[in-house]
């Protein structure tokens, strides 16, 4: 293909091949970022929980009563809610994973360090770990004598009595290795604050924190044997069974007390599109912007090559009774398209890197992976084709004859 | 003159019907994609309380200790204060008003037979909190630094608790069940919910969003085990049940210091404050800070991140329909050329063709507003169906209402600047020639 002639033509049409290489570059540069943004939020909606995602259901009463029966009021309603059919597990729990209240605590290795190696969540509560479903890949799971009442390891922990707070704990593999990087960690010891030495008994595969502030820190979560009494159930069921089984629970529950205050009731499908809610509307505004953006583009193409073929009609007369044919006059504009594109789509990367710095700057986001690149490019080249393709074929559609006119 | 430019703007934009409607609608997408994130981020970011945000100050001091600091890098001061600081700065008298802020959920029980007891937003404050922030009463008035003294169980309820509770009449003297305790209504508020929610920063509530559904003097509902939502520790002796004596930080501060003067002598009464509790062996870091409320928002960052970056997103987008629009308006003029140079033969001056055009382009801008609007609607009533808490109130007002046909009109006369330049020194002769 000749692209001497083309270059020379665009030389006399400078503004407008400039506008349409600007358009094409802006396009390219804001088309990475936004689909870079989009496929963040994708992996943060994807993020693994670690539980048995469609088998639970959260249950929260508040106004449990006086203090002195807490105690047996919950095991009063973890009976009750065991009794409904199709309840393999139940637990009451301080926290749920995805619910964005959570309790944390800072973890040492050593009980003289000064400062926490890190902060990681703590959830309690008597079969958490088999009701969520969590997968246990070393270790064991808690033993019943393990367990121990959260208001006596509360007291026992204020006079300084080592005997009364739990011994062992769970964590996940993601914490263990940030801990222990590439050692055997069942054995080891853990502190809580500088006073409360741990032993790692169980490591389980991923369990997800309630709260997550930085995704990188969103696997750091350890289980303790500490029973709860706070008016927070999770019940785990067969998943065609859950909506039967909430219901039953519910009725159960309001049985046993009729004064409490229900503040929860859903399934963990439930909890999770909640979670990600926002995460989900972003990624449909930017998905929504980015057609948005292609569609303009490709419409300005098409109407800049209109307007460029009508107005080169003589020209192309010329060269058609000069002996070049239909094909050649399509190959034209598809030539200068890919070479306007090429041009746009360089100085967008450009662009598109300027803009991933500056995102990267203000909003911590991580480096464009250069996979996006060829994406952008082939993806704009494309879009620039099939812009062109229509006003292309009508050039190539004009008639020989029209170079004899004087019109 | 301009009427008739406006006449030939028409027909030349009626000859080409869809090149005509492929600008108008890619400018009024820009536009109504921009405008309505622009209406989002002005109302996240805009001034809470306009008469007064210039005179409320809040103050900071860190009761941290050295080798274990409130953040991590060690520069943050704390947000919140412990309830000695709080009440040691309250008692000093230092500034016009002060008031001590904590934010609660609390169960109310209605004292009608059969209601159901419900959770609701509660504020725990000081007297001042009211005149302070200029809230408006429908009925009665707030309480006394007195009655914050006696610990009264007294309670001032938003308008709309009080028309669910009782109907919207006067309910000043009437009793109201918080937590289950008896407190009495002294005073219910006018619609008051400034956004964003500046005294709510950190308590652990939303930053937008309605207001509080009741407001209690801090120590009467404390005296009545009404717990604050949000409570960090910063020393061994962290009790929750007894979190006036304990080492941690829940209340926020508010103090209205008026003038220039004000703000310097509470600066120094500050850190004096500060090197005292060091000397006491309170505090092991004298570290003090006093913001005005517009840059405690900003410092905090209080418009999420998300839409600062919808609104980059959307302007990146608006500029690039005003790109295209200049090269369809430009191809669009160079075909015209002929014509150009037949009306500058007859006699119409450079200028007159430059005006021509750039009429032209107004009224692809003007109608490309007018979309544009409807697009805007459309994106504001897309956002308040988003699951975000600030979502109700996006709502256009007057000015951005008028802002978007400045836009528009901007937009497309940029766009129209070069295409005109262009139109106007065609030179008539080759043109007429070519005919």
């Amino acid at each position: 293909m000749d692209i001497l002639p083309i270059l020379s033509t665009l030389r006399r049409h400078k503004i407008t091949a400039l506008l349409v290489i600007i358009e094409i570059a802006l396009t390219c540069a804001i088309v990475c970022n936004a689909v870079f943004l989009v496929s963040q939020r994708l992996d943060r909606i994807h993020m693994v929980s670690g539980v048995a995602e469609h088998e639970l259901l959260q249950v929260e009463l508040a106004n449990i009563g006086a203090k002195a029966d807490e105690k047996a009021r919950t095991a009063e309603d973890l009976a009750a809610l065991r009794q409904i059919s199709g309840v393999t597990s139940v637990a009451s729990v301080n926290q749920a994973p995805f619910s964005n209240s959570s309790s944390n605590s800072g973890i040492k290795l050593d009980p003289n360090q000064k400062q926490s190696t890190l902060s990681a969540t703590t959830y309690f509560g008597e079969n958490t770990a088999e009701t969520l479903g969590v997968q246990l890949i070393a270790g064991r799971f808690f033993q019943a004598d393990e367990y121990k009442e959260l208001d006596d390891v509360v007291k026992a922990f204020g006079a300084g009595d080592t005997k009364g707070v739990p011994h062992t704990v769970m964590i996940t593999r993601t914490l263990a290795e940030r801990l222990w990087p590439g050692q055997q960690v069942l054995g080891k010891r853990l502190y809580m604050g500088s006073e409360i030495p741990l032993t790692v008994v169980g490591v389980v595969k991923d369990l997800v924190r309630p709260a997550i502030w930085d995704d990188a820190t969103a696997q750091y979560s350890m289980l303790l044997p500490i029973r709860v009494n706070s008016g927070r159930y999770l019940i785990r069921t067969a998943p065609q069974e859950r909506d039967r089984v909430l219901k039953a629970a519910l009725e159960k529950l309001k049985q046993a007390n009729p004064h409490r205050v229900v503040l929860q009731k859903r399934t963990w499908d439930e909890i999770r599109d909640k979670f990600f809610q926002n995460d989900r509307a972003m990624s449909g505004l930017l998905v929504g912007v980015c057609v948005a953006l292609l569609v303009v583009t490709a419409l300005g193409i098409v109407g800049l090559a209109s307007f460029w073929v009508a107005q080169r009609r003589r020209m192309i007369g010329v060269r058609r009774a000069l002996g070049a044919t239909r094909g050649n006059i399509l190959h034209y504009f598809q030539t200068e398209n890919f070479l306007l594109a090429t041009i746009g789509i360089a100085v967008g990367m450009v662009l598109a890197y300027g803009i991933n710095l500056f995102l990267m700057v203000h909003y911590e986001l991580p480096r464009l992976p250069a996979i996006y690149f060829p994406i952008g490019a082939v993806l704009l080249w494309s879009i620039g084709q099939a812009a062109v393709l229509g006003p292309a074929m009508r050039a190539a559609a004009v008639p020989p004859v029209v170079a004899t006119r004087s019109v | 003159m301009f009427g008739y430019y406006l006449d030939l703007a028409l027909r030349s934009l009626r000859r080409n019907k869809v090149l005509t409607t492929l600008m108008i609608l890619a400018l009024a997408l820009g536009i109504g994609a921009s405008i309505t994130t622009l209406t989002v981020l002005t109302l996240l970011s805009g001034d809470p309380l306009p008469q007064k945000s210039s005179q409320l100050f809040y103050p900071q001091v860190d009761p941290y200790p050295k080798d274990r600091p409130f953040s991590r890098s060690g520069e943050k001061v704390p947000w919140l204060l412990s309830y000695v600081d709080a009440m040691n700065l309250i008692h000093a008298h230092k500034a016009e008003r002060q008031a001590a802020v904590a934010l609660s959920q609390v169960k109310l029980t209605p004292q009608v037979q059969g209601e159901k007891s419900f959770y609701a937003d509660g504020v725990l404050t000081t007297a001042d909190f009211f005149p302070m922030f200029d809230t408006p009463f429908q009925y009665g008035a707030g309480w006394t630094a007195a009655d914050d003294e006696s610990r009264a169980q007294v309670a001032v309820i938003a308008g709309f608790v009080n028309d669910k509770l009782f109907g919207g009449a006067n309910s000043v003297g009437r009793m109201i069940r918080i937590e289950d305790h008896d407190f009495r209504i002294i005073g219910v508020l006018g619609r008051w919910a400034p956004q964003p929610r500046f005294y709510a920063l950190h308590l652990g509530g939303r930053n937008y969003g309605k207001g509080e559904a009741v407001f209690l003097p801090l120590q009467g509902a404390r005296a009545a085990d009404v717990m604050p939502s949000m409570m960090m520790s910063y020393g061994p002796s962290s009790d929750m049940q007894h979190l006036e004596t304990s080492q941690s930080i829940w209340l926020g501060l508010w103090v209205q210091l008026p003038g220039a003067a004000d703000v310097s002598a509470y600066k120094l009464f500050l850190g004096n404050y500060a090197q005292q509790q060091v000397a006491l062996g309170r505090f092991q870091q004298s570290r003090v800070a006093l913001s005005d409320l517009m840059s405690w928002l900003r410092d905090q960052q209080v418009v999420p991140d998300d839409v600062r970056l919808q609104a980059g997103l959307a302007f990146g987008f608006l500029l690039i329909c005003v790109v295209n629009t200049v090269g369809l308006l430009l191809a669009k003029c160079l075909r015209r050329s002929r014509e150009i140079g037949v009306r500058r033969a007859l006699g119409a001056s450079r200028g007159a063709i430059f005006a021509q055009f750039l009429v032209e382009a107004g009224v692809i801008g003007l109608a490309g507003g007018v979309l544009g609007l409807l697009f805007v609607l459309l994106g504001l009533w897309g956002i308040r169906h988003q699951p975000a808490p600030y979502a109700s109130l996006a709502l256009l007002d007057v000015q951005m209402f008028v802002f978007t046909f400045v836009v528009a009109l901007v937009a497309s006369l940029i766009a129209g600047l070069l295409p005109a330049w262009r139109a106007c020194v065609v030179a008539p002769a080759p043109q007429l020639k070519a005919a």
